[in-house]
């Protein structure tokens, strides 16, 4: 099981301190707008692929967008679940799925992705990961779900 | 390394006022990270959701997940009560086309004939994966680089469309692809990897570039981005 030794060799990898821990109560889900955050690197076929290691941006993708690539540059997860059904990464059609069910209020008009291979959190803890709320409460969104692969 | 950055994100992202739920494939990881909410899905890598193809599935997981939001203080971290493991032990048994042009290394030969297949995957997907450097049309050309770089080539020179690591991925995309229309099925996790590196011509021109690129002078600095660390 390949993905057994991944894990121990990650496992011990350094994770940034929080003094204090946020915690925010959300509407009921069923009032809820939800959105997705995703760090598999998703980008759009045709857009510049770079190296991805230590970037700490993200890309922004409308509601309806599905015509996205896995640019996350690790060789070691498995690719084959994203190609044959991006929701298992990325379950933007279960959450349209519950919205329309009324489990959900309602899904947000953008969803972001960030990729993985970030050693040093930094940047994300006080800039781009500051961004990406201010971004999603921006767009009225109460929940966010993150995914990581 | 992603469910360390998904945690440290939920910290930051409640912080701005918003509620998360924190999906772990690293039960270590999240624990260290403690976000406010986290379900740990002890599935494989690369699908934090489980089952692909499997709504049903998924929206169990999500169910779990969502259910966290009632809790009245935090950190929650709870597990998703089933467990999947990867097959990277047991390749893909898939058919691999017969050598058709002699002229062409048998990499390529296999590349090219490949293509029906992944045509027919990337229909039935509605998409594709290949495209960070090279589509599909440009996949045997770019195998036939990687060739050259197998057989003593440097790898600088040897006409990779792109940076090498890119290049091997869109490989890997593109044979991964066929493979789901070839098995008919979506393969357990990894194990349609396990049948490129191990059982195709592709695999063991990219594990050679690999070796070559590591003892070339300069070394590509990237080189574990080339092939998968449980297939060197």
């Amino acid at each position: 099981m390949a993905d057994a030794d991944m894990r121990q060799m990650v496992a011990d990898l350094p994770v940034p301190e929080f003094e204090t821990a946020a915690f925010t109560s959300p509407p009921p889900l069923d009032e809820s707008t939800v959105a997705l955050v995703t760090t598999a690197g998703l980008m759009r076929p045709g857009e510049e692929w770079h190296p991805q290691e230590g970037h700490t941006g993200f890309n922004v993708f409308g509601r309806d967008e599905r015509d996205l690539v896995v640019g996350h540059q690790s060789m070691n997860f498995d690719r084959t679940g994203i190609a044959a059904d991006y929701n298992v990464a990325y379950p933007i059609d279960r959450l349209e799925e519950l919205a329309a069910e009324g489990v959900i209020g309602a899904v947000g008009p953008r969803h972001l992705s960030f990729t993985g291979p970030i050693m040093d959190l930094s940047t994300v803890v006080v800039d781009s990961g500051p961004a990406a709320g201010a971004l999603l409460r921006g767009d009225g969104v109460d929940v966010v779900l993150l995914t990581p692969v | 390394m992603c469910t360390r950055v998904v945690g440290t994100l939920a910290h930051v992202i409640e912080a701005a006022g918003l509620a998360t739920v924190a999906l772990s494939l690293v039960r270590p990881q999240i624990e260290r990270s403690h976000p406010p909410r986290a379900l740990h899905c002890e599935f494989p890598l690369g699908r934090p959701l489980g089952r692909p193809r499997d709504p049903a599935f998924q929206r169990r997981v999500l169910d779990a997940a969502f259910a966290l939001l009632d809790r009245p203080a935090g950190p929650v971290l709870e597990d998703f009560p089933e467990a999947i493991t990867d097959e990277a032990d047991q390749p893909l048994t898939c058919p691999l086309p017969p050598r058709y042009d002699p002229a062409v290394p048998a990499a390529v030969d296999e590349a090219r004939a490949l293509r029906p297949a992944w045509e027919r995957a990337r229909e039935a997907s509605g998409g594709t994966q290949v495209g960070r450097v090279v589509d599909a049309e440009g996949i045997p050309d770019a195998v036939a680089a990687f060739a050259r770089v197998a057989t003593g080539a440097a790898w600088a020179d040897a006409g990779l469309p792109g940076d090498p690591a890119a290049v091997a991925m869109d490989i890997r995309a593109y044979y991964e692809e066929a493979a789901l229309a070839l098995a008919d099925h979506v393969p357990a996790a990894r194990s349609a990897e396990s049948w490129l590196y191990r059982a195709t011509e592709t695999g063991a021109v990219l594990k050679a570039a690999m070796t070559r690129m590591a003892l070339a002078d300069p070394p590509y600095e990237r080189i574990f981005y080339l092939v998968p660390m449980s297939q060197q």
